[in-house]
C-alpha cells in the first residue's frame, strides 16, 4: 500500500494531486483587489474586511473558511451587491462591478437559510429571475422543469415552501439561484441548517451539480471537512485579514500560519529556536531542549524563533529508544476509525499522535513509554 | 413477547392537593365573571331582542316584528347619515392604511435616520390623547383654519385618529418579515419597486387588511369628534343616534343601532380571521 502514488489508474487520476493549469489557462472570474469594509466610523469602526485581493477563476469551486465573524460572508455580500465596500475594486470578467447595484449583478446567492417566497409555489420561486430578466414564457418554463429536474424537485413543483422539508427548500434555493444562469453563484453556508447525513449526502451533489453546470461557485463555510472535500481551492480567512489561498492539499499540507494550521484540521505546535543556518533543512532547539530537523522551506532568513507544526497523523510510536523522543502516554481517546493519544515528550505541550488502526503500532495504555518519530519531511518551521 | 406478568401497578406518589388551584376554582370566581358579562352583554342583547318589538312603547314587548327595521330603511335621514358614515369610513380607511403603510415601511426598512425614534411615538401618540381633547383640537383647527369641506372634514379628523390603529398591525407585521427575502429578490434582478409589488406587499397584506378593518371599525364607531367636527348636513350614523336618542328612544333606534353593531361584529370577526392566518400555511 505504500505504493499509493505509483499505482493510480491514468483513468481515475488523483483529483487532490492534478494541477489547476492541467485544464489550460483558466479564466478570472472575480478579481478582489484590496478590498477593505468598515462598519460605523470614528472610535466604534469595526474593520470587517482588510485589503483583500485575490483571484477566483472561472468554473472554479471556490471555497471562504472562516470562524464565525472573520469575514467571509461580509466578503460574500459585497459580490452579491448588499454591502458596499469601503475601499478596493471587485471585478467580475474584468468588468467593476462596486457600483453595479444587486438586481444588476450577473450573481445569484443561495441563503444560509433558503429565503425562499413563502407566498409562491416552487415553480414560482425558480421562475422568479427568469421573469424579472423579462424572458420569453415557454423558455422560462423549460428552464424552471431543466432546474427542477436537476435538483430532483420535478415533482413538487406546486408545492409551497411550507410545504417541504429542510434539504428539499435548500434544493428549491439551489435551482432558484441557478435558473438564470449567473456568471457566479455565491452560496453562503448553505449546508449548514441540515442535519449530517443530508449534509455529506449535499456535498458530492453540490460538486456534481457545479461540474455540469460548469458555474463559478464560491462557497462560504466555517466547516473546513466541507472546505476540503468539495473545493478546488480554498480562502482560509479570520478577523477581516486574507490568510492563505490554496488548493485544499497545499492548506492542509502546507499552511503558511499557525492560525491555518490550527484552524484546518488538528496540529501539534512546538515551540522552539532555530540552531543552524537557515536551509532546506534546518535545526531547531526546542523549550525542552530536544534537537529536532524540520522542513524550513517557509522560514525567513533573519529568523530566530520558530514554530514547528506537525499533523497528529504523521506522527509515529515505535519501541522505546527507537524513536526521535521517548514519551510517557498520558491519555487515549478511542474514536472508532482512530484513537488519539496525547504523549508527554517533555515540552511545554504535549504531542497528540493520531492513529489509525494501523497494526505495527505498539499497543500501550497510559503510563506506558513509548519511542515517538518526529519525522523531519512532516516538521515544518511555520512563516512568523 | 408470550410471557405476561401482571405486575400490581406501583403505588405511584400522587401529589393529594395540587398547591395551585386552576383560575376557574377559585370559590366565587366563575360567578363573578359571569355576573360581570351579564352586566357587560345584557343591554345590548336587550336592545337587540327590542328592535324586533311590534310595538313602539321601546321596554313593553308586545309581539314579534320586523317593522322597526323595515321603517329605518325608510327613514331618509338615517339612509342618509349611513351613506355618510360608510363614505368617511371608507375614505379615511383607504387614505389611513396608504400612510400607515408608508410610515411603517419607512420606519421598519428605511435604515436609520435622524428622528426615527420621535416619528414612531408620534405616530401612535394619538392612541394615548384622550378623544375629547383631540375633538377640541380638530374644532378649533379647523374653525381657525376657516377649513369648510363638509364631509371632507370629518373625512380628514378621522383619517388622523385611524392611522395609528392601522399602523400598529402593518409594522408588527413588516418587523416579523425576514429581510434576506426582499434581499433575495433584489439578487434576482427585480427592482426596488418590482420587489416592493411582489415580495413586500403580498407578504405585508394580512398586515396591511388588519389595520384597515380596524381603522374601518374605529371610524365607524367614532362619536365624539364627528359631534364636534361635523357640520349640519354631514352627521354620521352614531350622531344621528345620538340626536335621534335625545328626542325619545323608539325602537327605531334599536334597530339602527343593531345594524351597526352587526356591522362592527362582521368587520371585527374578519379582522380576527385575517390575523389568524399564519403566511404560507394554506395549503392547495
Amino acid at each position: 500500500m505504500t505504493n499509493k502514488a505509483t499505482s493510480v489508474s491514468p483513468l481515475h487520476p488523483d483529483p487532490v494531486s492534478r494541477p489547476i493549469e492541467e485544464a489550460g489557462p483558466a479564466r478570472t472570474a472575480v478579481e478582489l483587489d484590496r478590498v477593505g469594509k468598515i462598519y460605523g466610523h470614528g472610535t466604534t469602526a469595526v474593520e470587517a474586511l482588510h485589503e483583500i485581493s485575490f483571484d477566483i477563476r472561472d468554473n472554479e469551486f471556490f471555497t471562504l473558511l472562516g470562524p464565525s465573524g472573520c469575514g467571509k460572508t461580509t466578503l460574500l455580500r459585497t459580490l452579491a451587491g448588499f454591502e458596499h465596500v469601503t475601499r478596493g475594486v471587485i471585478r467580475l470578467f474584468g468588468q467593476d462591478i462596486v457600483d453595479v447595484p444587486t438586481h444588476k449583478r450577473p450573481v445569484n446567492t443561495v441563503f444560509q437559510h433558503y429565503s425562499l417566497f413563502p407566498h409562491m409555489t416552487v415553480a414560482d420561486n425558480v421562475a422568479y429571475g427568469l421573469r424579472r430578466l423579462k424572458k420569453p414564457a415557454d423558455e422560462i418554463r423549460g428552464t424552471v422543469d431543466e432546474m427542477l429536474r436537476l435538483v430532483k424537485m420535478e415533482r413538487f413543483a406546486d408545492r409551497l415552501p411550507a410545504q417541504l422539508s429542510g434539504g428539499q427548500q435548500q434544493r428549491v434555493a439551489l435551482a432558484r439561484a441557478l435558473a438564470p444562469s449567473p456568471k457566479v453563484l455565491l452560496l453562503d453556508e448553505p449546508l449548514s441548517a441540515l442535519d449530517l447525513k443530508l449534509r455529506q449526502a449535499m456535498r458530492q451533489e453540490l460538486k456534481q451539480i457545479q461540474a455540469r453546470t460548469g458555474i463559478t461557485f464560491i462557497f462560504v463555510t466555517h466547516d473546513q471537512d466541507e472546505a476540503l472535500s468539495m473545493s478546488d481551492r480554498i480562502a482560509v480567512m479570520s478577523e477581516g485579514h486574507l490568510q492563505q489561498v490554496g488548493t485544499p492539499t497545499e492548506i492542509y499540507e502546507h499552511p503558511v500560519n499557525r492560525f491555518v494550521a490550527g484552524f484546518v484540521g488538528d496540529a501539534n505546535f512546538i515551540e522552539a529556536e532555530i540552531a543552524s543556518p537557515i536551509g532546506a533543512k534546518v535545526t531547531c532547539r526546542t523549550r525542552g531542549g530536544l534537537e529536532l530537523q524540520a522542513d524550513a522551506t517557509k522560514a525567513s532568513s533573519g529568523q530566530r524563533d520558530a514554530v514547528l507544526f506537525l499533523r497528529p497523523e504523521k506522527v509515529r510510536l515505535t519501541e522505546p529508544g527507537a524513536g526521535t523522543v521517548n514519551g510517557t502516554v498520558r491519555d487515549i481517546q478511542y474514536l472508532g476509525n482512530s484513537t488519539l493519544m496525547e504523549i508527554d515528550i517533555g515540552e511545554p505541550a504535549s504531542v497528540i499522535v493520531r492513529q489509525s488502526g494501523d497494526v505495527n503500532q505498539p499497543a500501550c495504555r497510559p503510563g506506558d513509554t513509548v519511542g515517538v518519530v518526529l519525522d523531519p519531511h512532516a516538521l515544518q518551521v511555520l512563516a512568523e | 413477547m408470550a410471557v405476561q406478568v401482571d405486575v400490581p401497578p406501583l403505588a405511584a406518589p400522587v401529589r393529594k392537593t395540587e398547591k395551585r388551584r386552576a383560575f376557574g376554582e377559585v370559590p366565587g370566581l366563575a360567578t363573578l365573571a359571569f355576573g360581570f358579562l351579564v352586566f357587560l352583554y345584557l343591554p345590548i342583547a336587550v336592545l337587540v331582542v327590542y328592535s324586533f318589538n311590534a310595538g313602539n312603547i321601546v321596554m313593553v314587548w308586545t309581539g314579534f316584528s320586523t317593522d322597526w327595521y323595515a321603517k329605518a330603511f325608510a327613514n331618509e335621514d338615517i339612509r342618509k347619515a349611513t351613506l355618510n358614515s360608510l363614505i368617511v369610513a371608507v375614505s379615511a380607511t383607504a387614505i389611513a392604511t396608504t400612510c400607515a403603510t408608508l410610515a411603517a415601511l419607512a420606519l421598519a426598512r428605511g435604515g436609520s435616520f435622524r428622528g426615527k425614534v420621535v416619528s414612531l411615538g408620534v405616530i401612535t401618540l394619538p392612541l394615548m390623547v384622550p378623544e375629547i381633547v383631540t375633538a377640541v383640537a380638530m374644532l378649533v383647527f379647523f374653525a381657525n383654519l376657516g377649513l369648510n369641506l363638509g364631509l371632507g372634514n370629518v373625512i380628514l379628523a378621522h383619517t388622523t385618529f385611524c392611522i395609528p390603529f392601522a399602523f400598529m398591525p402593518i409594522r408588527a407585521r413588516l418587523e416579523g418579515m425576514d429581510t434576506t427575502l426582499e434581499q433575495a429578490s433584489r439578487d434576482l434582478y427585480a427592482s426596488d419597486w418590482e420587489t416592493f409589488r411582489l415580495v413586500t406587499l403580498p407578504l405585508l397584506m394580512p398586515g396591511v387588511l388588519a389595520g384597515a378593518m380596524l381603522s374601518f371599525v374605529i371610524s365607524m364607531d367614532d362619536f365624539i369628534i364627528t359631534l364636534m367636527v361635523a357640520g349640519a348636513g354631514d352627521t354620521t350614523l352614531p350622531v344621528y343616534i345620538y340626536s335621534m336618542i335625545r328626542q325619545g328612544i323608539t325602537p327605531e333606534v334599536n334597530a339602527v343601532s343593531s345594524i351597526l353593531l352587526l356591522f362592527s361584529i362582521l368587520i371585527v370577526t374578519a379582522y380576527w380571521f385575517t390575523t389568524r392566518q399564519k403566511p404560507g400555511a394554506k395549503s392547495h
